[in-house]
């Protein structure tokens, strides 16, 4: 093999799992250390510089960092990141003096239509450097479907208002209750570049099925009637619900469904319960609310009687794979089941729609009908509109439209400043050695064995009085201690010299979880299979040493590496060294220009 | 420094014949100097013992004084362990098998503990044919006092501070063949593949084995001039054979060429497989292995795997004939038979 390349950011940000997964790059390690010194104002402000939201995040986020957590490879549960977020989030003092000066106007007008988290994000990045930025919404206020899509009882608005009005104080001239029906309008406007982050605002519904017509009365989309409970349009449902579809919206659905009058409120859903779009906390939280999910039932009709619904009746399916994986639901040919109801909340996806944007503008749009979009430049074939969020794509999560509202900013940017949008500035990282004597870190390399804390809950008759009442309550900050102590630091790379390596064979010793090999070249294939443990993660890297005096190689499997540093305590020349590997993901603005 | 070893495993451990991973077979975390070669001789030991699924409960370590003496603490943790007095090991060991002998007894000693203070008890297990792996981590140098030369250190060789020694060295594997050893080994602590197998091999022999390993001491002897320096061991290693032991319970599937290669079967069915490198040396020929040694010493090369195997071994207790069951285990039942018995021990006599 050939030895590992070291140029770059590239191998050890791989390296550091949880923020390799994460869309917007946050440095979760190093904003755990923070939270374990107690230091968590400048933990927030690192995730407010990457992610934007960390309060808002702290609780609603989907979380791709923690199943990607090394910490659940080598014991049951990964390390509570989202929560701990949150508590930084909790416990941070005054940061009006940390947020970024706003730069003198720099004479560029940029229009962003939506207030989402996308947007919002194009917002930060470009106002401070002198940006003028007209928003216009069609809610009454910011924060797009992170308002009217979140209850209150998961997202408190008041944590919502603070970390949007963060962005909106620098200046942001909003245009509110404002639905835009025409881009055509929009581009006559002087505007320098147009920002579309309008999200993915369209429920599906169910137009073919029978009685939906006659039961209309009581068959609501389900976003739209989240939104609607959001700006207090809706405070009642009836006593027997049905919420149809397995993912977070239906979760969301059904939980604000027990809090305005559902007493008997029940999740049907097409598909397997383990195939549930839904994520499992989502689930659980559900359940926890007695709320029984239905699984394997597909929707046959509303049942209508004197113009009012009664129920809806279910056909029972089962699902079968074929050799492709690919699923198919069968029915089992059991009777059709009858469940009484008094509302259907619909929740079984959305979509984008675009009514809105004239096809003679020189936006190309794609078999789907939908805007073509760079995914670098999210770009569109009109060089001035740029799509972002789930407006681009299809609807994602919090934490991708925000990673996609840095990368817009910085093709505006470079849009407005007359340069190539595919230039794109590189990331910033820097790797520093953290040998502080001996045998003594600059971390905390002690390995705990605490298994992953719970979130304790508000007492369950309280929150489901009222639906403005939050659920979690939160790690306190002695449990916020304890949880970060968890992380395994992954940032701490384990950092190799050949030229210093004398083959004394200590570090293959010492390792706890086997993950050092001095072996006899070959080919990735059969050198997986010779290690001290064989390497079966193939998503995880191999550290490849250049050829050694005993013309062997070292090699390190990334997969289980705790980062304890044992290796390079028990290293006698230091060819092992523990050193700290920041990485910052690339934003308007943070780089040097050329 | 970190005290403790997490307490976090490979996901994938392999376990033994007992459902055990090597974790069961781990001591708390080494305090020796970082880079140490005892450290490797222990984890060799250690990984010994898992593969052949000895448990750990049936394993005595029994030690001297330094640097090597301390390793015990670091492998084998829920054995028994015995840190003896300097250079007595062997003497503590023979009561401690003489009273049980259902353990498998692994000492360990170094060169201090073996070839200086300890040689008279080392010369007298040997000759007693003692059932015990006797593992010498042989740096060359009194590495817990800073290093002075050792018994074992090679004329000619440099310290670090610069003085070269003038003694002539003791060679432990040349005198135990002298004493009548029935398995003699040398090995390299920066040399597993070659160590495990033969610390197998020790294990399973019935009789005394010693395993003489140069183990460099990072701290006080890996200088430029030093004859048990990594560069230097590495640089002038010589292997008698390549050697593989293939349990008892284990089939032979590996193939090997014809030969060069030479089986030898232990007294308990197990099979060592030699690749033979070493010309005019057979492995059951106590002379050739004396005349190989002196060879190479000659040659300035340091000659290493299985020297000497006498496969006819008969360990101390059937020597001696003591009964099969371990003697701390016999009641006084058995101890005093009863005054019928005495009389009829003294009818034979007379």
């Amino acid at each position: 093999m050939k030895p590992t390349n070291l140029q770059g950011p590239d191998y050890y940000h791989k390296v550091v799992d949880c923020q390799y997964a994460c869309p917007a790059h946050t440095p979760v390690p190093e904003y755990i250390r923070l939270i374990a010194e107690q230091r968590y104002t400048e933990a927030y402000m690192i995730n407010w510089e990457s992610n934007v939201f960390p309060g808002v995040l702290g609780r609603v986020c989907d979380r791709p960092c923690e199943p990607a957590c090394r910490r659940g490879r080598v014991e049951e549960e990964p390390v509570a990141i989202c929560r701990l977020k949150r508590v930084a989030a909790d416990n941070k003092g005054d940061i009006q003096a940390l947020l970024p000066a706003v730069a003198k106007k720099n004479g560029k007008k940029i229009v962003l239509i939506g207030a989402g988290p996308a947007s919002l994000t194009v917002a930060r990045d470009l106002l401070p450097l002198g940006y003028s930025i007209d928003i216009y919404d069609d809610q009454s206020a910011a924060g797009g479907m992170m308002r009217s899509q979140i209850p209150d009882f998961r997202l408190p608005e008041v944590v919502l208002n603070e970390e949007v009005n963060y962005i909106l104080n620098m200046g942001a001239v909003t245009h509110f209750n404002s639905y835009v029906s025409s881009l055509q309008e929009v581009l006559d406007k002087p505007y320098d570049a147009v920002f579309i982050g309008t999200g993915a605002p369209k429920g599906r519904d169910l137009p073919a099925l029978p009685g939906r017509q006659d039961g209309n009365e009581n068959i609501h989309v389900g976003i739209d009637w989240l939104s609607s409970v959001a700006f207090e349009h809706t405070s009642r449902i009836g006593k027997r619900v049905i919420v149809l579809g397995g993912g977070n919206t239906a979760m969301d659905c059904c939980r604000t469904a027990r809090r305005l009058g559902g007493d008997d409120v029940k999740v049907v859903v097409r598909s397997p319960f383990a195939d549930m779009k839904a994520s499992p906390w989502e689930k659980e939280d559900a359940m926890h609310e007695d709320i029984p999910i239905h699984d394997n039932h597909v929707p046959k009709e509303f049942v209508v009687e004197d113009g009012k619904l009664k129920g809806m009746i279910f056909e029972k399916v089962e699902a079968v794979y074929d050799k492709a994986g690919k699923r198919s639901l069968l029915p089992t040919g059991e009777d059709p089941v009858f469940m009484e109801c008094d509302d259907v909340l619909v929740a079984i996806g959305q979509e984008n729609t675009f009514p809105w944007i004239e096809r003679d503008l020189g936006i190309d749009f794609n078999k789907w009908d939908m805007p073509a979009v760079d995914e670098q430049t999210f770009q569109t074939s009109l060089p001035r509109v740029f799509i972002g969020g789930d407006a681009a794509f299809g609807p994602e999560n919090v934490i991708t439209a925000v990673a996609q509202g840095h990368q817009v900013a910085i093709s505006i940017d470079q849009f407005c400043r007359g340069e190539k949008v595919t230039e794109r500035p590189a990331p910033n990282f820097e790797i520093a050695s953290q040998k502080m004597g001996m045998h003594e870190w600059l971390y905390g390399n002690d390995v705990v064995d605490s298994q992953r804390f719970i979130v304790p809950l508000v007492d369950k008759k309280k929150a489901l009085k009222n639906h403005k009442v939050e659920v979690e309550l939160g790690f306190d900050i002695a449990t916020g201690l304890k949880e970060a102590e968890r992380c395994l630091n992954c940032d701490m790379q384990t950092v190799f010299s050949t030229s210093l390596c004398i083959e004394c064979d200590a570090c293959v010793d010492i390792c706890p979880t086997d993950c050092i090999t001095f072996a006899e070249d070959g080919e990735e294939k059969d050198l997986r299979t010779r290690l001290s443990a064989p390497a079966t993660n193939q998503t995880q890297d191999l550290l490849v040493s250049k050829t050694l005096p005993t013309k062997r190689l070292m090699i390190k499997d990334e997969n289980v590496c705790l980062h304890c540093g044992l290796c390079a305590e028990r290293c006698p020349t230091a060819a092992w060294d523990m050193q700290k590997f920041f990485y910052s993901e690339s934003q308007v603005g943070r780089t040097c220009k050329k | 420094m970190s005290y403790i070893k997490p307490s976090f495993r490979h996901p994938d451990l392999p376990s033994n014949d007992l459902g055990y991973t090597k974790k069961d077979y781990e001591g708390v975390l080494s305090t020796l100097c970082a880079g140490c070669g005892h450290d490797s001789i222990s984890s060799a030991i250690l990984q010994s013992c898992f593969e052949m699924s000895i448990e750990p409960h049936k394993i005595a370590k029994i030690s001297g004084i330094g640097c090597s003496s301390k390793t015990p603490t670091y492998f084998l943790g829920n054995s028994h362990g015995f840190n003896s007095v300097h250079g007595r090991m062997p003497s503590v060991a023979t009561g401690a098998n003489l009273a049980n002998r259902e353990l498998t007894y692994i000492g360990v000693s170094g060169d201090g503990d073996t070839a200086s203070i300890g040689m008279g008890q080392f010369a007298h297990v040997v000759r007693r044919n003692l059932n015990m792996v006797y593992i010498v981590m042989n740096n060359g140098c009194y590495g817990l006092t800073k290093g002075q030369d050792s018994a074992t250190a090679d004329i000619g060789s440099k310290s670090k501070a610069g003085s070269v020694n003038i003694y002539e060295p003791i060679d432990l594997a040349s005198l135990a063949l002298e004493l009548g050893a029935s398995f003699v080994g040398r090995s390299f602590s920066g040399d597993k593949h070659q160590l495990i197998p033969l610390i197998k091999a020790a294990i399973s022999h019935p009789g005394f084995a010693l395993i003489d390993v140069v183990s460099p001491c990072v701290t006080f002897n890996n200088n430029a001039g030093s004859t048990k320096a990594y560069d230097y061991v590495r640089d002038h290693l010589d292997a008698t054979s390549t050697v593989d032991f293939v349990p008892m319970k284990k089939e032979i599937v590996t193939s090997y060429q014809d030969g060069s290669s030479k089986e030898v079967t232990m007294h308990d069915g197990s099979v060592i497989h030699l690749q033979k490198l070493a010309e005019g040396w057979d492995p059951l020929d106590r002379e050739s292995a004396l005349n190989a040694l002196h060879t190479a010493r000659n040659k300035g090369e340091i000659l290493t795997g299985l020297l000497y195997m006498d496969a006819e071994s008969q360990g101390l207790h059937d020597m001696i004939e003591t009964v099969n069951k371990p003697l701390n285990s016999l009641a006084e039942k058995e101890l005093c038979p009863g005054n019928q018995a005495l009389q009829n021990i003294n009818e034979s006599f007379r």
